[in-house]
């Protein structure tokens, strides 16, 4: 029953919007995949106000990183209907790095926005107060990016000479391995560490 | 008449070492005189970066990550994921295993709500629901720590089912618990809910309408509390709930004394639920069947050779997780807590987003705190029920 409704507000969503969005229906949420950025802050404001749909609640907000794509960054926009019960995953491929905020409509996303810019460096146009909010203060770099790497640049110690905080560049007292799951049996890429000349010798 | 001096409005540092913080909250508050003008809370102090860790990790080894987030209510968290990660399997989780889960999930919230209760009656200033709501919630970590072996980071809802069975005597043992547990309440209620004080601090602070309640996307207890009945273990039942008899409290006014309610009265519910498992728990597995997925018993690793491998394939390269993407959200005791999940079809998820109920509440401080008092700043936050590992991840 709930594949119906869903399948029934997608083609509804279709009518309404035309060729800039995809949708499709999950098991109990419908996913729409928005081609032209431009329009984020129209389609949130028409799901909002719509009848059918109703999604008065932004439940989250967040980005995806695909650093081969050539929109490498996917914001995401998870809406949820009250009245009518039912998700709306909206997904959206930028360019430039930058997309329009969508406060206007939802004014939580506020905070989401400024996560997004502080985790992926992602831009959001006509954000009254995009600070970052969960890193150090004067912190540099957007971690959660792929490129980004888990164990970071700096860190920061209380140096008791100098009775204050310090940061320093990272230094790892034993290296950082990641393992090859994929491919056990074809051996690893990786090179142990102190065995960086037994190719070369070969 | 001579002319009075003009007033600046006075900025106050409030926390992170203050205890009404409930953990590292950094308040820059904006005061004229002792009415808030403007509230900027500064968070990300215990920012670990849990999701690019995750990243990094394997599905099951992800697993304690979740514990550490909301560190009031663990299991609630871990069932976020499991539920998630079982999605993008479509892995089917026996009966017993779901009834242990609601059980679980129900005795979080006790806990949860146990000490969102008395720790607000602290900052308002009443100490005897600390000391006597503490200890109940010792009673529930004991109960954690018989099915899991750790009082608060269990590790026991995993993808698949439930770490192990329960062992003997503990439902006995939690049946015990429940039946004394409504008259240690209902003491605790005597000290709050008609009392002058309590109201006076509570009632009409931090008033949120329903419209204000959708827009600043709340859930759980601070929706409920707006007069919009919205519960997901009722509207998206998952597990069992859909078939346990239980009612939802939906507030009226909106503020903190209607949100206290609510939470007081979902924990009589919470041991409702509790005793309808109790009552109707089936015998069987308390894990998937699949091998590929949950580890074998370790009886059977001594003579059967796949076992031996399948346990050792799962704890060191863990499971590879079809690709796709999954959202799974439970109504954890402080709102909607949800996972969504990316996967590239490897043994680790290429996103893991967390999605915190907490986050979208602190968020709300601002709005809710305008023109009150700084002393009622101390009641709101307690009301919103903050803890810092989630909100800052």
């Amino acid at each position: 029953m709930k594949a119906k409704q869903l399948q029934k507000l997608s083609s509804t969503l279709q009518k309404e919007v035309g060729n800039d969005i995809y949708c499709d229906v999950d098991t109990d949420f419908l996913i729409v995949r928005l081609n032209n950025q431009k329009i984020i802050t129209t389609l949130l404001s028409l799901l909002k106000d719509h009848p059918d749909f109703l999604c008065s609640i932004l439940t989250d907000l967040f980005v995806i990183d695909y650093p081969e794509h050539t929109q490498r960054f996917n914001v995401v926009y998870n809406l949820l209907s009250i009245k009518h019960n039912f998700r709306v995953v909206i997904k959206v491929g930028i360019d430039d790095d930058n997309i329009d905020t969508v406060i206007k409509v939802h004014s939580c996303a506020s905070w989401y926005e400024r996560e997004a810019w502080d985790m992926y460096g992602v831009k959001f146009n006509h954000h009254p107060d995009l600070r970052r909010i969960l890193t150090d203060y004067g912190f540099e770099g957007h971690p959660l990016r792929k490129d980004f790497p888990l164990t970071g640049y700096k860190e920061v110690r209380y140096d008791l000479e100098q009775k204050k905080v310090i940061y320093e560049p990272v230094n790892l007292t034993q290296e950082f391995r990641t393992f090859d799951f994929l491919s056990p049996w074809e051996g690893t890429q990786y090179v142990l560490p102190g065995d960086e000349k037994a190719k070369e010798q070969k | 008449m001579e002319k009075q001096g003009e007033f600046k409005s006075i900025t106050l540092n409030f926390g992170p070492q203050h205890p009404a913080a409930h953990g590292v909250l950094r308040l820059i508050l904006e005061l004229d005189g002792e009415i808030i003008e403007r509230a900027d809370p500064h968070i990300g102090l215990l920012h670990r970066g849990t999701e690019k860790l995750i990243e990094n990790k394997t599905y099951l080894q992800a697993v304690p990550y979740f514990d550490r987030l909301d560190y009031v209510s663990p299991m609630c968290q871990e069932h976020a994921f499991a539920l998630s990660v079982e999605r993008l399997l479509k892995c089917e989780v026996p009966i017993r295993a779901k009834y242990i889960r609601v059980l679980f999930s129900e005795l979080t919230r006790i806990l949860n709500h146990c000490l969102n209760i008395a720790t607000q009656a602290l900052d308002v200033g009443a100490t005897t629901p600390l000391l006597w709501l503490f200890e109940e919630r010792e009673k529930i970590m004991e109960f954690y720590e018989q099915v899991s072996g750790s009082r608060m980071h269990s590790a026991y809802f995993r993808p698949g089912g439930v770490a192990q069975d329960l062992p003997n005597g503990m439902l006995e043992r939690i049946e015990e618990f429940v039946d004394n547990f409504p008259k240690i309440l209902a003491d605790t209620e005597t000290l709050l809910t008609d009392s002058r004080v309590w109201k006076q601090r509570l009632v009409d602070v931090g008033v949120v309408t329903p419209q204000q309640a959708q827009d600043w996307g709340f859930s759980g207890p601070m929706l409920r509390g707006s007069c919009i009945p919205w519960d997901l273990r009722k509207s998206q039942p998952y597990e069992v709930y859909a078939k346990m008899d239980f009612d939802i409290p939906v507030g009226r006014n909106g503020d903190c004394y209607d949100r206290y309610l609510i939470r007081v009265e979902e924990m009589y519910q919470s041991i409702r639920i509790i005793k309808q498992c109790i009552r109707e728990i089936p015998e069987g597995e308390v894990k998937s069947l699949d091998r590929k997925i949950s580890p074998p018993p370790r009886v059977e690793m001594k003579h059967s050779m796949e076992a031996l491998i399948h346990h050792f394939k799962l704890y060191t390269e863990g499971y590879s997780v079809p690709a796709g993407e999954a959202y799974a959200a439970v109504e954890a005791p402080k709102g909607e807590f949800g996972v969504y999940l990316v996967s590239d079809g490897t043994n680790k998820p290429y996103r893991c987003r967390i999605k915190a109920p907490g986050f979208a509440h602190l968020q709300g401080l601002d709005f809710m705190s305008k023109g009150h008092m700084l002393a009622d700043v101390v009641t709101i936050i307690g009301s919103l029920d903050v803890v810092f590992g989630e909100i800052d991840r």
